[in-house]
Formats: structure tokens, sequence, C-alpha cells
């Protein structure tokens, strides 16, 4: 059981107030149609999936309702912080967009 | 029967408070104070279990968490509780034990016979035997009889049970003397301290050991004063029978509380919970959970009144037993000298047989000097006795070599007690992913003394490898004052304790497991690494001979370490003798992985207050004491209670159902909404943000009128469906499938939030707001005009798909004519406050009609009627709206790519013979088709059959009088078209209740195929 610190909220809290969110910075496709199967089976399908560094997004479900950014260590669950959905894309671009 | 009571100073028995109990209907009688194991071992009971494969007679092992033998049916009826170990349970008066082992009898124990069984019960005998699985159902009931154990209860548990949320600064585990140390130097640092000890008081080891001495104090005094002053700091707070038995991530501890159980049943309040469950999330952990005594592993090794020899002492020190008069012990290590002195001056006589050639100096004075006869350099051999143990023959051990060299003395003895070494409580540290490392002087696994600095666990004494008492206090020392350091508080806290003691100075113990008898494994007598399971020296061997490697797969073909003492005995000495047989260090084995539980949690203690209606809480409309009151039977649909049908007396739920669908397609019906998910959206982007989310199109949808929308997801699949309704340009009101509620809403705040920010909508649940009564069929607009004004309800001005605002039994409502029946339909929903009234205003007004309330069951046969799809059951996640035959409600026209649209260009969702919806007619009209039946090409059976599709919903139409269908089948809109008719193909079988049904595929839309009925 985590506990996850919410940018919105401002407060530590225990991870039954959360719902997992998935990978994070998978953006939509703007124009799919231009897409052919294989761009658009990726967008879809394809994750990560990595042990180690994940940067994914986590929702405040029974408090604030929003979404965020967690940048979680799959293999020991150690997290290294998180972060509005803004605030964390810089944090990942900063970091190459690296896992 | 040659145990005896004896008075020892500081023990924990009060011999002025005599207590009644009954072993396996046998009165008997113990102190307070006394587990049921002591009172056992006090009145001479030996025997009182059966081993698991092979019926041995066994005794008491242990005398804590440990213990593998004594596990006990505690209580009757519905208070009984299975499998608890004696060494656990606290006497109290009118206690009722039974074993749990032992069938048909503990006396006559039918496996024990010529060993029947142990012939043919090797290692890995039940995956070599049932590898046929055929075999298994046969020998199963007779195996599990025979194996023994508890029984559950079977009537539903009286007690109750709930949880604590506890945060702390310093969380400590274990009241030993370091746990006591570290909360002392904590809590006088002002932190906010929580110890917690497994037993009924504080003290650990040092309740068996009433001659230590620490900084000039006799353990009892110096516990006394600790204790004292942990108790009088406010922000300290101990918790004494509470058992920490996981930690998780963040330093998450879950521990159990024992409030009862340890009273007599007629003394416990009702109104107290029976265990308490705390979950404690601490800044800092330290882990002072000690270490446990193994034995050593020598022939007939599981004879009652053979156990560790820290038990013997345990029981002799801390609850006044000796247990036998004649003491056999065995040793490897420094660790029992106290307990032969302690011994001999109870009064015993004590042979100590220490596989060490030289020995502890020190101690070795202290022994002599006391009066233990001291043989060195010699093993057991073996050990004799049936019932009870009476002696055992010793083997002289080469002093370097685990082998034998020579004989030995036989010696008689009423009590023996070995001592492998202490293994350290390491399973806490390893259960969110530590691991123990080997530490090969002190010979244990062990956890770093610097803990996990990164994560706050810090670890203290024992548990360490610090098995003397002064090594362990001042490493405490260090550890807390490290802790202590981190906080910027003062360190001098700790340092202010004198914890000397008068202990020799330990020398390393022997490297010595499984004790030499001179044959090769397997052909001596049976010595035991696993006493529950009856895991033998021979098994583990044998496991590795066929070849198995790792530890972990060592452990499940020979069961080594998977009772409910979880191999807290057994599991050292299997990876020890594994390391031997394989020819590798035990680093190179490794061990098991350690997971919680660390002791068995009931069910009811996890469960907490969270059972029956606060584990899912039942929802009810405002609606429900109306349908309560008319009979209503009622089926669960997600959290919520719906009105099933109505029946009339005598009705069965045919009958109900058959008039309930007559009424409304004849007359009048009414039926409670309320529970379809109501999401409220504003803002001046909602238009859009609806485009985008649903397939068709929002455009154009002015104020005062509905639309029905598929929600797809971005695979192109239906995910939810329901109609809109809007309210003004900006404003909005959708509704989806009572139960996607919860998932719509967030899945329209993810797309929002995640994709498109910068559309100004806001949305909110409003399901609860709002009561919603369905007036469905000819007769409802006569109805509503008897109860609404404000609204005309004529044909032209409010059509099918309009909403119109207005008055419903003097209360403001909103009306949606729409309809999910085919019939002419209005929806009233008003303030979920009046929903009762206006349910009973409806019916007053619609009983000249012969208005009739109908359930959910008349609904599905309505809708089914129309071929009105219900997500979740006539698609599961892979229906297209093209599969469902539903392109109208798709605009591909949109200037957006809504969410799913890509996707149908895929070319498997583009493919032929995709699974689609068709209704379906079985040749016999009075045959009803089970939902889920296969729907294949022939009648005939045999395999191979490819199945085309199954039935989705099927019913009996009362106004067809006939069955219908509902199914998806592959290709099925062709198979049903002009062509396919011509061709045959629309000709199939339906296989259900083992047979094949014939059937023809039509269109789903089996009532008023034009859809007149609605627009009247
Ligand atoms: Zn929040």
């Amino acid at each position: 059981m985590f506990v996850f610190f919410c940018p919105h909220c401002g407060e530590n809290r225990e991870e039954e107030e959360f719902g997992y969110g998935g990978e994070a910075f998978i953006p939509r496709p703007s124009a799919p149609e231009t897409l052919d199967d294989d761009a658009w089976g990726d967008y879809l399908f394809m994750r990560k999936n990595p042990k180690g560094w994940h940067w994914e997004m986590w929702s405040h479900n029974t408090g604030c309702r929003k979404f965020f950014v967690v940048k979680r260590n799959t293999a020991t669950n150690a997290i290294a912080g998180s972060w509005t959905l803004s605030d964390g894309r810089k944090a990942y671009d900063a970091e190459g967009g690296a896992t | 029967m040659t145990s005896f009571r004896v008075r020892r100073p500081g023990a924990r028995i009060d011999f002025e408070k005599p207590l009644s109990f009954s072993f396996d209907g046998q009165p008997y009688s113990g102190f307070a104070g006394d587990t049921l194991a002591s009172a056992l071992l006090a009145n001479g009971v030996r025997m009182l279990a059966r081993s698991f494969k092979y019926g041995r007679p066994r005794g008491i092992v242990g005398s804590g968490p440990e213990e593998p033998n004594a596990l006990m049916q505690i209580e009757t009826g519905a208070h009984t509780i299975p499998n608890l170990k004696a060494t656990q349970v606290e006497l109290y008066d009118g206690l009722t034990a039974r074993r749990t082992t032992g069938y048909p009898t503990l006396e006559f124990d039918l496996k024990s016979i010529g060993g029947v069984f142990a012939r043919f019960m090797p290692a890995g005998f039940y995956y070599k035997t049932f590898q046929n699985q055929k075999l298994w159902p046969k020998f199963e009931h007779i195996i599990r009889q025979a194996a023994g154990y508890g029984s559950a209860p079977a009537e539903p548990d009286p007690e109750t049970y709930d949880h604590s949320h506890r945060h702390a600064q310093v969380l400590v585990v274990g009241g030993g003397a370091s746990g006591l140390l570290a909360a002392l130097a904590a809590g006088r640092a002002g932190l906010k301290v929580v110890l917690l000890d497994e037993q009924k008081e504080c003290g650990g080891w040092l309740l068996s050991s009433p001659y230590s001495i620490i900084g000039g104090k006799a353990a009892d005094a110096w516990l006394k004063i600790v204790i004292g002053e942990l108790q009088s700091m406010p922000n300290v707070e101990v918790l004494t029978r509470t058992s920490a038995f996981a930690l998780h991530d963040m330093n998450l501890v879950l521990a159990v509380e024992q409030l009862q159980d340890h009273l007599p049943l007629a003394e416990r309040a009702v109104n107290r919970p029976r265990q308490r469950l705390h979950r404690i999330r601490a800044e800092s952990v330290v882990l002072a959970t000690g270490a446990i005594e193994r034995p050593l592993v020598f022939g007939n090794n599981d004879v009652p009144g053979i156990m560790t020899a820290s038990a013997l002492t345990t029981y002799l020190n801390r609850y006044g037993v000796a247990v036998g008069k004649r003491v056999l012990l065995h040793t490897s290590n420094d660790h029992v000298y106290q307990g032969a002195c302690d011994l001999i001056r109870a009064g015993c006589e004590v042979v100590l047989a220490d596989a060490r050639a030289r020995v502890n100096p020190a101690w070795e004075k202290r022994a002599r000097a006391a009066g233990v006869d001291l043989r060195l350099g010699y093993g057991i051999s073996f050990a004799r006795g049936g019932r009870e143990v009476n002696g055992a023959q010793l083997v002289k051990l080469d002093a370097g070599q685990n082998v034998v060299t020579g004989t030995g003395p036989s010696i008689d003895c009423d009590a023996l007690g070995s001592s492998g070494g202490l293994s350290p409580t390491v399973h806490l540290y390893c259960h969110d992913g530590g691991r123990p490392h080997w530490d090969e002087e002190k010979l244990a696994f062990v956890v770093p003394a610097t803990g996990r600095a990164k994560s706050r666990i810090y670890c203290v004494g024992a548990v360490t490898g610090e098995f003397g008492l002064q090594q362990a206090l001042e490493q405490t020392q260090r550890t807390i004052g490290d802790l202590l350091a981190s906080l910027g508080k003062p360190t001098d806290t700790t340092s202010a304790v004198d914890v000397r003691t008068d202990e020799p100075q330990t020398v390393p113990p022997r490297r010595i497991f499984r004790i030499p008898d001179g044959k090769r494994e397997g052909h001596g007598k049976k010595a035991f690494v696993d006493f529950q399971n009856d895991v033998s020296a021979a098994d583990i061997h044998l496991a590795v001979r066929e070849n198995y490697r790792s530890i972990e797969h060592i452990k499940r073909y020979t069961a080594l370490g998977f009772g409910t003492d979880q191999g807290k005995l057994s599991n050292v000495n299997g990876f020890a003798i594994a390391a031997d047989a394989r020819g590798v260090s035990i680093p190179e084995v490794g061990t098991t992985t350690y997971r919680p539980a660390y002791s068995p949690v009931t069910f009811g203690t996890l469960a907490g207050l969270h059972a029956d209606e606060t584990f899912e809480p039942r929802r009810y409309s405002a609606m429900h004491a109306c349908h309560v009151a008319r009979g209503a039977e009622f089926e669960p649909v997600g959290q919520w209670l719906r009105p099933w049908y109505f029946p009339l007396p005598g009705e069965d739920m045919h009958a109900a159902v058959r008039r309930e669908c007559l009424a409304a397609r004849r007359g009048v019906g009414i039926m409670d909404a309320s529970t379809l998910g109501k999401i409220d959206l504003r803002g001046k982007d909602v238009r859009e943000f609806l485009g985008r989310v649903y397939a068709n199109d929002w455009a154009k949808l002015a104020p005062g009128k509905c639309r029905y929308g598929l929600m797809l997801d971005e695979n192109g699949m239906v995910m939810d469906d329901g109609v809109t309704a809007c309210i003004t340009d900006d404003h909005f009101v959708m509704t989806t499938t009572t139960g996607g509620a919860a998932r719509v809403l967030s899945w329209l705040e993810k797309w929002h939030q995640t994709e498109w920010p910068d559309l100004d909508v806001y949305m909110t649940s409003v399901t609860d707001h709002w009561a919603t009564a369905a007036i469905v069929g000819p007769k409802s607009r006569e109805v509503l005009a008897k109860v609404c004004a404000g609204i005309d309800l004529s044909s032209s001005a409010f059509k099918f798909m309009d909403w119109r605002e207005g008055t419903v039994a003097g209360i403001p409502a909103r009306v949606f004519r729409i309809s999910f029946s085919g019939e002419l339909a209005f929806e009233v929903n008003v303030d979920a406050n009046y929903g009762h009234y206006v349910w009973e205003a409806l019916m007053d007004a619609g009983g000249e009609f012969g208005i009739t309330p109908y359930g959910t069951e008349t609904m599905h046969v309505l809708r089914a009627e129309k071929g009105f799809i219900i997500v979740g059951q006539d698609t599961d996640g892979s229906m297209t709206p093209l599969d469902l035959d539903m392109a109208w409600a798709v605009s591909m026209k949109k200037p957006f790519s809504f969410i799913g649209k890509r996707s149908f260009a895929r070319s498997d969702t583009a493919g032929p013979n995709r699974k689609q919806l068709v209704g379906l007619l079985t040749e016999d009209p009075e045959i009803v088709l089970a939902e889920g039946a296969q729907i294949i090409e022939r009648a005939d059976t045999a395999p191979p059959v490819p199945m085309l599709g199954h039935v989705t919903s099927s019913y009996y139409s009362p106004e067809l009088k006939r069955s219908i269908a509902l199914a998806v089948v592959r290709d099925g809109i062709n198979r049903r078209s002009e062509e396919g008719r011509k061709a045959g193909r629309n000709v199939l079988y339906a296989h259900a209740g083992g047979k094949a049904h014939k059937v023809r595929l039509v269109s789903p839309v089996f009532v008023d195929p034009k859809g007149e009925r609605q627009n009247v």
C-alpha cells in the first residue's frame, strides 16, 4: 500500500483513495486518420512495462478527482515524486523522456 | 507423568488462581498465567497430536508461534477456532480444547499401523500419485480426513472485529529487551512511539531468564522499571497481545490485537471487538523481532517430550513447569547453558551433550559447578521412546567433520531439549523485498545491523544476529542513536541506560544441523526437519537426488515450511541439509520467500467492520419503500437493489412477468428507472465534448431535445450507451447504464484532464439527485395528463425524443419522452426527495387505467422484443456499432475524429466474419434457450464443432406468445439478409442443455419493426 502526495490537494494520502491511470505521456495522435494500422496499434496497445522507473498516472478518486503524474520504480516501489500533468511533463522532458 | 510444578522467582504463574479446562473431553486444571501448552505439560499430557503423513505421536515442541504440533480446536459451535497453537492460547477458566489430528482417534491413528502409509509416502507422494488427476477425487476425502487439522466453524461468527489506523513516528516491533530499550530511547526523545508485542506482556526472552542481570538489576526488576517508564510517557503507546504480521511498502505495518480471546466466553463483552487490526503507518520502523531457537535434527527427534531447549527453559522459568525430572540437553552452542543451570536449581538431573569438543570455558565452569553432567563432543544418534521419550543413544563426533567416530553412552531421560542455534525472526524485514544474508560464524540468516536506512527500517537485537544480551543492547543503543541523530534529536537518551550484563562472552557454535548416526541418510531412524508436514532429512536428500535444485522447488516438493508455523523451526535446518546434500554453501541455496502473514490471521480481522452491507453498501432508490409495500421481488444490479418483478398472490415469476409485459404493451405500466447513471455537464464546450466521446453527432441537438448515444472506447468497441438531453446550449444531462455510471464519469474526466483541458466542461454525478419513474404504454399519456401541469402533452407539441419541464403532482419535474420498450412512454424525473411521493401520485393517477408496476425482468423482455441492447449483456467489449447493426448511431462526418473512429478501419475491425448481433427464433416456439448457449452450424455435435457465436439474451415473449433470443453470430447480418436466407445460411443450431435446437436468424426487432408505437 502506497502513500501518494496529491499535488492538487497538497496532501499525502493512502493508496485506497487513488486509482491507477496507466502509463503517462501517451498523447492521442492529433490526426488519427493519417496513421497506418501499425502506428495506431502502437498508440492503442503498446506500453513500456519497464523494470525500474516508470512514469504513470494516478487519479485521486475519492479526493479531488484529478489526474496527476507519479514516477515510481516498479521493482522497488520507490516513488521519486508526484506532479501535476503539466509539471510532470516538464520533469519527464527534462530527463529526456527516458525511463 | 514425570512433569511437576515448581515455584520460580519471577515466574508468571499465579498459584493462588487455579483454573479448570478440558482437553479432548478430559478435565484438567492449571493456573492463571498458564498457556494451554504449559498447563497440559504440567498435567503430564505428552502426546497431543498425530503426525500428518505417518500418524506418529507428537507433543509440544516450542513455546510460542513456532509450535508445529500442538494445534488445537478451541471452544465449540459458533465460537470455535481451529488450529490455534496451544503455546499461544492463554488459559482461562472453562476453556475447552480438542485435538485436531489423529484419525479416527488420537490413541489409535490409522496411518501409524505398521507404517502402512509411511512406506508409500515419500517426498512428492502426492505429485507422483495424483499426476493422474482422475484418482484425486476418489482419495481426497480419505486423505484429507486422515491428515487432520481443525474444522472451520459452520455457524456465522457471532463476534465483531474492527480496524484502527495509526500514525507513528517510531514503531517498535517486539517488546523484548532490545525493543523495550529502543522504545525507551525514542520515547525519551519525545517522539510519538508505538511498541507492539505479541505476548500478553513485554519482556521477550527475559521472561524466561530470571537470572539475567542488566545494569546490576535482575531481569524482572529491570522490566518493571522500563515498562513503568514507557507507560508513564504520554507519547508512547504499548500494545501487547498484538502481533505484527505484515510489513508493506512505505512502512505500513499490519498488526492484530487480541482483545478478548484470553477471557472466558461468559466474560467477553458483547460490545467489544474480539480482535482489532491495526494499520500503522510509521515514519521509522524498528524491528526488534528477536530470534527463535531451532532444534537439532536426529533420529526419532519427534518423540513427545523432546522440545527445543529454550522451550524447556521457558516452561520452567516462566510457567513453573519442569517437563521432566531427568533432562537430557543437546546443543551446538552456548545458549542452553543458563537453562541447564536453572534446571539443576529446580531439582532436575541434567545431562548436557555438547557437539563441540571444546566449549566456552566460562560456561563450562558454571555448568560443572552447578552439577550439570557435561558430555563434550557427543551427539544424539537417536532418541528412544514411543509415546514419550525415555532416553537417547549418544555417539562420539569427530571434532572437525560431522561424522561419527565412535559409540557413546545410552542416557535415560524423561525430557529432552535440543538447540541447534538461533534463527532470527527476519520475516517482516523481508516482506517488502528485503533478503536476509547468511552469517557463517553465527550460523544464522540475519538482517543487516544497519537495517534499511532509505526506507527508515532499523533492526536491533537478536534479529541482526546479536544473540548475547549485552551485545544486543549495545547494538540497540548504537542503532537508535543513529535513528535519533537522523531526526536531529539528542542521542544521549539511550546511553544513560546501563546495559552491562554478567553473561560470559559467547563463543561460536558448531556448524552442525543434522546429527550423524553413522548410517547413510534414509537408512537410520527417521530424523524430522519439519514436524507439521512430516518432512525428514531423508526427504530433502531424496528431493535433491531427484534433481530438485532451487530451494523453492525443494520446498514445494517436500512441503518443507508449508505448515501453519511457516517453517519457523524447520527452514534453516532444511536449507542447511539441502546445501549439504547438494554439496554447496548455504548462501548458494538461499532462503525461500517470506510472505505475509507472519502468523495466521482470521478472515474476520482482515474484514473488520467491512462485512456484509458495510463491505459493499446496498443502494436503494427513493421509491424503494413503494416497491416493498407492493410485494416486489428484488434483484441486485451492481450495488443497487432493484425491483425484479411484482408478483400478485399466487403468481410465479413467469405469470407476473407475462401480466406486466402485456400491461405495458396494451395498457400502462410503471417502472422505477432511478438507478440509471446521470451526469450533469455544463460549460460552453459541452456540445463539442459530447461529439468527441460519443459516436454520434451532437452539433444540432436543440434545447428540449434528447438523443441516444453510443460511447466507444478508443478501440472502437461499445462501452456504454444512454440518452443525453440538451437543457440549454451549455448544459446537458447524460444518462449512463446503471452499472457503468462511475466508470463513465472517470472515463470522461480522464479525457478532459489529459487530452482536452482547454475545453470548458464541468461534470458532476447527479445519479442520486433525481428519482425517475417511467410510465410506459398506450395509456401513459392519459395517466400523466392527470397529474402533469405546465407541459402540453399532445403528440404534436411533445414529440418522441423531446423533453419538457413542468410539474408532476405539483413537484417540479423534467419529463423525457423516451422509450426503452418501444411503446409510448414518459420518464418523469423529480428531486429524489419527492421520489416516493411522485411514485404514489402516479400510481393513484393510473389506478383507473390499471397501471401496473413492473421490474427489471419485464423491462428486459420489453427491450429484447424491440432488439434494444444491454451493454455488457449483448456486448462484451468486442462489438462495434457496426457489429450491432447500429450504423445509424455513428456520424462519420464529424470534423473531430471521435474516440474509437480510427479503429473502425483497423484490419481486424473492418474484416469479414465478425460476430454480429441478430435475432434468433427457435423452431419450437416453446423452447427458451439458455443464455450463453453456443451457436453451431450443424445438429451433429461430433467434434470438431466450430463455434459461431452465442445467445446473449433469451426470453419468452408474452406479446408474441413464443420464445425470442438475441445472439452474436459470425457474419450474422449477412446470414439473416435476403441473400443469406436464400442460401439457407440463416438456419443454425443453438446447443443448450445437451441438445442442439434448430434456430432461424432474423432481425433483432421482433415487435413493431417500423417503430410506430413510440411515436403515437
Ligand atoms: Zn487530490
